[in-house]
C-alpha cells in the first residue's frame, strides 16, 4: 500500500487543518453546542458508597414532582456493556450491588436543571455497606470480599508469558539488577466535558445521539445491545470533541443512561457532565507497580528481563484485560530481547474503572525499563546513549512474541537527540541542580487485530464524485483534533492529482459514513490512511479511463497532476479535472461512489500465544528524547527546563500536525512525571477538578524542539506509521535520568511532586549519615 | 427569591447593544451559551478552573464562569465571535489556524481571546509575557508550543513571524 510519488503536492506538506477554521472562529459545534431546543435536562445520581449491595431505591416522590419526566434505575436496564466482548461486566446503572463512589444509580430527565436536581435530591437509597478496597493489596488480601463473584481474588486477569531462557539469560550477565517502580493513576482531563445529546423519536422507535465520542461505532453497539433496539433504528453522530487521550475510546455509562431516559421519556434529552463527573467517569491510566529485573553484559547488551506488574484496574473490566497485556507485549518490540519473563496482574478496587490513556499499558512499564536501564548504565560506566546503541533491532524483524517490526528509525532518532541537545558536552557537567536525562519509548499504529472480529475490513472509506466536481470524502473514523480528517483529504487529494479543498470530509454520522472502529491505538492514520488510498485508486481509475477516451490514449499512459489529465510524453493541454469528471459521470451512468478498505494481513496479528494479539501492530512507532531539568533543592520543585525529542512517525503526511502531536505527547508524559495523579481518600474523589489535579500550565510547560524521522514503513500509507503517542513514555524516565544528573538522587516513585522530592533527599541523608556512623563504628 | 427574579440587563456584546432577561445570580457563561445562543465561549470546568470561558469585558480578559451578567450591564463583553472580520479570521485567529495552535479547538475560544486581551495592550510581548498572560488557560493537546508560535506570529515577534 506504499504509494511513493515523484511530485509531493499535499502529503508531506504542513497543512492546517481543514475543520481548523470553525474551531479559531468559535463556531465549531461540540455536543453541548449543538442546538437542544426543547429537550430535557438529564441528571444522574451517583453511589455515595464504595462498595454496597443495594436494597432499595424509592424514586416515587421523584417521579412524583411536577416537571420530572423520567427517572431511571438499574432495573430499568438488565444487560452489561463494555468495550470488550469477553468482559462485559458493568451496567449503565448499578444493580444489586455499586462498586465505587461515583458510579451511576439512577437518572432524572426533567424540563429544568432545578427540577432534575431536585428530583435527584428526593431519591431514597437503602443499602448494605460493604467492604471497600482501594489499592491492589488490600484487594488482593485473601479474606477480602469479592466485588465480582467468578473473579477470584478479585483478579480481573492474570498474564505469565515465557520467551526464551530467562534463567540463562539472567546467568549470562555481567550485570543484574531488580528494582520495584511505581507510577501513580493519572486521567486523561480533556477539555471538553462528558455530555450526550439523544432524541428519541417515539413514533418511529428511532434513537438519535450525539456524544463526546472516540468510538462512535462501540457506542452504536452498546446502545442496541442495552436498550434492545436494532441497530437500524439507532443513528450515532460525532460532532467536534474537545479531546479524547483514550478517555472516550470506549462507550460511557453516561451515554446509555442518556438514551435510556430519552426512550423512557419518549423525547430529547441533553446531558451534561460537570468537570467532577468527567473525572468520576475516569478510564485512566491504572496506579501500576512495576517489580523490573534486567540482566546485562559488560558491553551493555540485554540479556534477560523480568517483570512483574500490578495494575489497580477499578471496579468494572473496560479496557483492563488489554491493558495488562500490553504492558507485558510492549516490553518488546523497542529493543533486542533474548529472553522475557512477564507476570501481570490485573486487580479490581472500588475506585472509577481505568481505562486506555494515550501509550496505553505500555508507558508505566516503559518508565520503570528505561530508568533501571539508565541506572545499570552508569553502574557499569556505559554513557546511555550507547546502552540504547548495543540493543537496536535491524529490521525488517520479528520479536520473540510475534510482533513484527517493518520499519524502524530509532537509531536516526538517538542521533538527533544526542547532537541536538549538546548530549557529551553538556551530560554531568550543568553544575548541582541542573542535569539532562534520555530515554527512549515506542507504539503501535492500531492493533493489528481489532477487538470486534466481524470478518469485515479495518477500515472503509468511500468517495462520492457528482456533477458539481467536489469529491466527498466519507469515513467513519472520529476526528477528535489529532487531524485525521486532514490527513484523509491529504491522502485523497494526492492520490487523486487535485486540490486539497477539492475533498471535502464527512465524519462519523452512522447514517451516511462507512463503519470505522474509532480513533484508538494509533489506529487511524496507518489503516483509514491506507483505505482512503485505496478508495482513491478506484476513483481515480474511473477517472482516468474517461480521460484516456477523450484523450485518446491507452489509461495506462494517463496520469494526473495539478487537477489536469494527460498520456505520458504529451505537450498538449490536456484535460481539466472538470471536464474528466463530466465525461466520467456520463460514462459511469451518473454519481460515482468509489469504495476502499484496508485489512491487516493475518501474519501480522500477532503470536500464537494467549493474548498474542495485543501488540501485535503494522507498524512501531519510535522516539528518543533528551529532557534538561533544573531541581531547587530548598522545594523540591523540578523545573523541565527543554525538551530534544526526535520520532520515527515512517512519513509524516501533515507535519504540522505530526509536530502538535509529538509535542502535546511529551508534555502529557512531563504532566504525569511531574505532577498528575488522582487521589481518593476511601474511595473518594478528592482531585475531580483542574485546580486539584494539575495538569502542566503555560508557566510550567517548557519549549520542546523536535525532529521527524522518516524511515518510510513498507506497509503504511506513504510509508507512515502513528505520531500521536509514541513519544509520551519516553518522557518519564528521561526525567528520571535528568534528575539523577542533576542530583545524584534516583527517584522511583510517580509523579515527582516536591514534597516526594524532598522525602527522597531526606531518606538519602539519612542513610549518608547512617552509613558513616556504621563506618565511623567500625 | 430576589436572586431568581429575572430583570432586563443592557450591555454590548461584539460591539452590538443586546438586551437580555438574567437573574441577579445569573453567570454570564449561561446567558451567552443559553439565552444568546452565542457557544463559541466554552464551559470546561465547574468554576474558575481552566479558562475555556475567557471573554473581554471592557478589554479585559475575564472568566464568564465567574461573572454575574448583572455586573457586565453597561458594560462591552466580547466574545471569539466578535473577533472575526466579515466573517473572516482576525489576524490572531489565523495565526492560531495555520500555526496549529488549536488542535481539539475547545480550549482555543478562551486562549485567543486571552491572547487578544494582551495583544491589545502589548502588541508586541515577549515570551514571558505571553506565558503570563495565558497562565490561566489549561490546554491539554498541544503542550502550549504551537500557542505561543501564534501568539508570537501574530504580533511579528516570532522567530519566523510572516511578513
Amino acid at each position: 500500500m506504499n504509494v511513493i510519488r515523484n511530485t509531493r503536492d499535499v502529503v508531506g506538506q504542513p497543512t492546517p487543518l481543514i475543520d481548523g477554521i470553525e474551531k479559531v472562529l468559535g463556531q465549531a459545534k461540540y455536543t453541548a453546542d449543538l442546538p437542544a431546543g426543547d429537550a430535557l435536562v438529564g441528571r444522574i445520581l451517583r453511589s455515595p458508597f464504595s462498595h454496597a449491595r443495594i436494597l432499595r431505591i424509592d424514586t416515587e416522590a421523584a417521579r412524583a414532582l411536577p416537571g420530572v419526566r423520567a427517572v431511571i434505575t438499574g432495573a430499568d436496564c438488565a444487560f452489561t456493556y463494555g468495550v470488550l466482548p469477553i468482559a462485559m461486566n458493568e451496567y449503565p446503572m448499578a444493580r444489586d450491588v455499586t462498586r465505587y463512589r461515583g458510579e451511576p444509580l439512577a437518572a432524572v430527565a426533567a424540563v429544568d436543571e432545578k427540577t432534575a436536581e431536585q428530583a435527584l435530591r428526593l431519591i431514597r437509597l437503602e443499602v448494605e455497606e460493604l467492604p471497600g478496597y482501594y489499592t491492589a493489596a488490600e484487594a488482593r488480601a485473601p479474606d477480602a470480599v469479592l466485588l465480582h463473584a467468578n473473579k477470584p481474588g478479585n483478579l480481573e486477569r492474570e498474564v505469565h508469558h515465557r520467551f526464551g531462557d530467562v534463567e540463562a539469560g539472567f546467568a549470562a550477565a555481567d550485570l543484574v539488577r531488580e528494582q520495584v517502580f511505581h507510577c501513580a493513576e493519572i486521567a486523561h482531563a480533556q477539555m471538553e466535558l462528558n455530555g450526550a445529546l439523544v432524541d428519541y423519536d417515539a413514533a418511529r422507535d428511532h434513537l438519535t445521539i450525539w456524544s463526546t465520542t472516540q468510538v462512535p461505532y462501540y457506542v452504536h453497539l452498546m446502545l442496541a445491545r442495552c436498550l434492545e433496539m436494532d441497530m437500524s433504528r439507532i443513528r450515532v453522530v460525532k460532532p467536534f470533541v474537545g479531546g479524547g487521550f483514550g478517555a472516550r475510546v470506549e462507550v460511557l455509562n453516561f451515554e446509555i443512561v442518556t438514551a435510556l431516559l430519552a426512550r423512557a421519556a419518549g423525547s430529547k434529552v441533553k446531558m451534561q457532565l460537570s468537570r467532577e463527573e468527567t473525572f468520576l467517569t475516569h478510564r485512566g491510566r491504572p496506579d501500576t507497580e512495576v517489580r523490573l529485573k534486567l540482566g546485562m553484559t559488560r558491553t551493555g547488551k540485554l540479556t534477560a528481563c523480568a517483570a512483574e506488574v500490578v495494575q489497580r484496574g477499578g471496579a468494572y473490566a473496560g479496557y483492563g484485560v488489554v491493558t495488562i497485556l500490553y504492558a507485558g507485549a510492549l516490553l518488546q518490540g523497542l529493543y533486542q530481547l533474548p529472553a522475557i519473563a512477564y507476570d501481570g496482574y490485573r486487580v479490581y478496587a472500588n475506585l472509577p474503572p481505568c481505562g486506555a490513556m494515550r501509550g496505553h499499558g505500555s508507558v508505566d512499564v516503559r518508565f520503570a525499563f528505561e530508568a533501571l536501564l539508565d541506572s545499570m548504565a552508569a553502574d557499569a560506566g556505559l554513557d546511555p546513549f550507547a546502552v540504547r546503541r548495543a540493543n537496536l533491532l535491524h529490521a525488517p524483524t520479528e520479536t520473540m512474541n510475534g510482533l513484527r517490526v517493518e520499519s524502524y528509525g530509532l537509531d536516526a532518532c538517538l542521533d538527533w537527540v544526542e547532537r541536538a541537545s549538546g548530549w557529551h558536552d553538556r551530560r554531568g557537567k550543568l553544575g548541582t541542580g541542573r542535569g539532562l536525562g534520555m530515554a527512549c519509548s515506542h507504539y503501535v499504529s492500531g492493533a493489528a487485530k481489532p477487538i470486534h472480529w466481524t470478518g469485515e475490513p479495518h477500515a472503509v472509506v468511500h468517495l462520492r464524485l457528482d456533477f458539481d466536481g467536489g469529491i466527498t470524502l466519507l469515513t467513519g473514523a472520529a476526528d477528535i483534533g489529532q487531524g485525521s480528517s486532514t490527513l484523509m483529504a491529504q491522502a485523497a487529494a494526492e492520490v487523486l492529482g487535485v486540490r486539497l479543498d477539492r475533498i471535502r470530509v464527512v465524519a462519523a454520522d452512522s447514517m451516511l459514513t462507512p463503519k470505522d472502529n474509532g480513533s484508538y491505538s494509533s489506529r487511524v492514520t496507518f489503516m483509514v490512511g491506507n483505505a482512503t488510498i485505496d478508495a482513491a485508486r478506484a476513483l481515480r481509475a474511473v477517472l482516468v479511463a474517461a480521460a484516456a477516451e477523450r484523450l485518446g490514449a491507452p489509461a495506462e499512459d494517463i496520469d494526473c497532476e495539478h487537477e489536469t489529465f494527460r498520456a505520458a510524453g504529451s505537450e498538449g493541454p490536456g484535460l481539466s479535472f472538470a471536464d474528466a469528471a463530466r465525461a466520467a459521470l456520463a460514462r459511469e451512468g451518473g454519481a460515482i461512489t468509489a469504495k476502499g478498505s484496508f485489512t491487516c494481513p493475518v501474519e501480522f496479528q500477532g503470536g500464537k500465544h494467549k493474548g498474542g494479539a495485543v501488540g501485535a501492530t503494522m507498524g512501531f512507532s519510535y522516539a528518543a528524547q533528551v529532557v534538561e531539568v533544573a531541581v531547587d533543592l530548598d522545594t523540591g520543585m523540578v523545573a523541565v527546563e527543554r525538551v530534544w525529542v526526535a520520532q520515527d512517525c515512517g512519513f509524516a503526511i501533515n507535519p504540522l500536525a505530526v509536530e502538535g502531536q509529538m509535542q502535546g505527547a511529551v508534555w502529557m508524559g512531563m504532566g504525569q512525571a511531574v505532577g498528575e495523579e488522582t487521589r481518593y481518600e476511601r474511595g473518594l474523589a478528592v482531585h475531580s477538578s483542574l485546580l486539584d489535579y494539575r495538569v502542566p500550565t503555560i508557566l510550567d510547560s517548557p519549549p520542546i524542539a523536535l525532529h521527524i524521522v522518516e524511515s518510510i514503513d513498507p506497509n503504511g500509507p506513504f510509508g507512515a506509521k502513528e505520531a500521536s503517542e509514541g513519544a509520551l513514555a519516553g518522557f518519564l524516565p528521561a526525567l528520571t535520568s535528568a534528575i539523577a544528573d542533576a542530583i545524584g538522587l534516583r527517584v522511583d516513585t510517580l509523579p515527582v511532586t516536591p514534597d516526594r522530592l524532598l522525602e527522597a533527599l531526606a531518606k538519602r541523608q539519612r542513610e549518608r549519615r547512617l552509613a558513616r556512623a556504621l563506618e565511623g563504628a567500625a | 427569591m430576589s436572586a431568581a427574579r429575572k430583570r432586563v440587563r443592557a450591555l454590548r456584546l461584539n460591539n452590538r447593544p443586546v438586551e437580555v432577561l438574567a437573574a441577579d445570580n445569573t453567570l454570564l457563561l449561561d446567558t451567552l451559551r443559553e439565552t444568546l445562543g452565542q457557544t463559541g465561549t466554552k464551559r470546561g470546568c465547574d468554576g474558575g478552573e481552566c479558562g475555556a470561558c475567557t471573554v473581554l469585558i471592557d478589554g479585559t480578559p475575564r472568566l464568564a464562569c465567574l461573572t454575574r451578567t448583572q455586573e457586565c450591564a453597561g458594560h462591552h463583553v466580547e466574545t471569539i465571535e466578535g473577533l472575526a472580520e466579515n466573517g473572516r479570521m482576525s489576524r490572531l485567529q489565523r495565526a492560531f489556524h495555520e500555526r496549529l495552535g488549536a488542535q481539539c479547538g475547545y480550549c482555543t475560544p478562551g486562549m485567543v481571546m486571552a491572547a487578544e486581551g494582551l495583544l491589545r495592550h502589548t502588541p508586541h510581548p515577549d515570551e514571558a509575557e505571553i506565558r503570563a498572560a495565558l497562565g490561566g488557560n489549561i490546554c491539554r493537546c498541544t503542550g502550549y508550543v504551537k500557542i505561543i508560535e501564534a501568539v508570537q506570529d501574530a504580533a511579528g515577534t516570532g522567530a519566523e513571524a510572516a511578513p
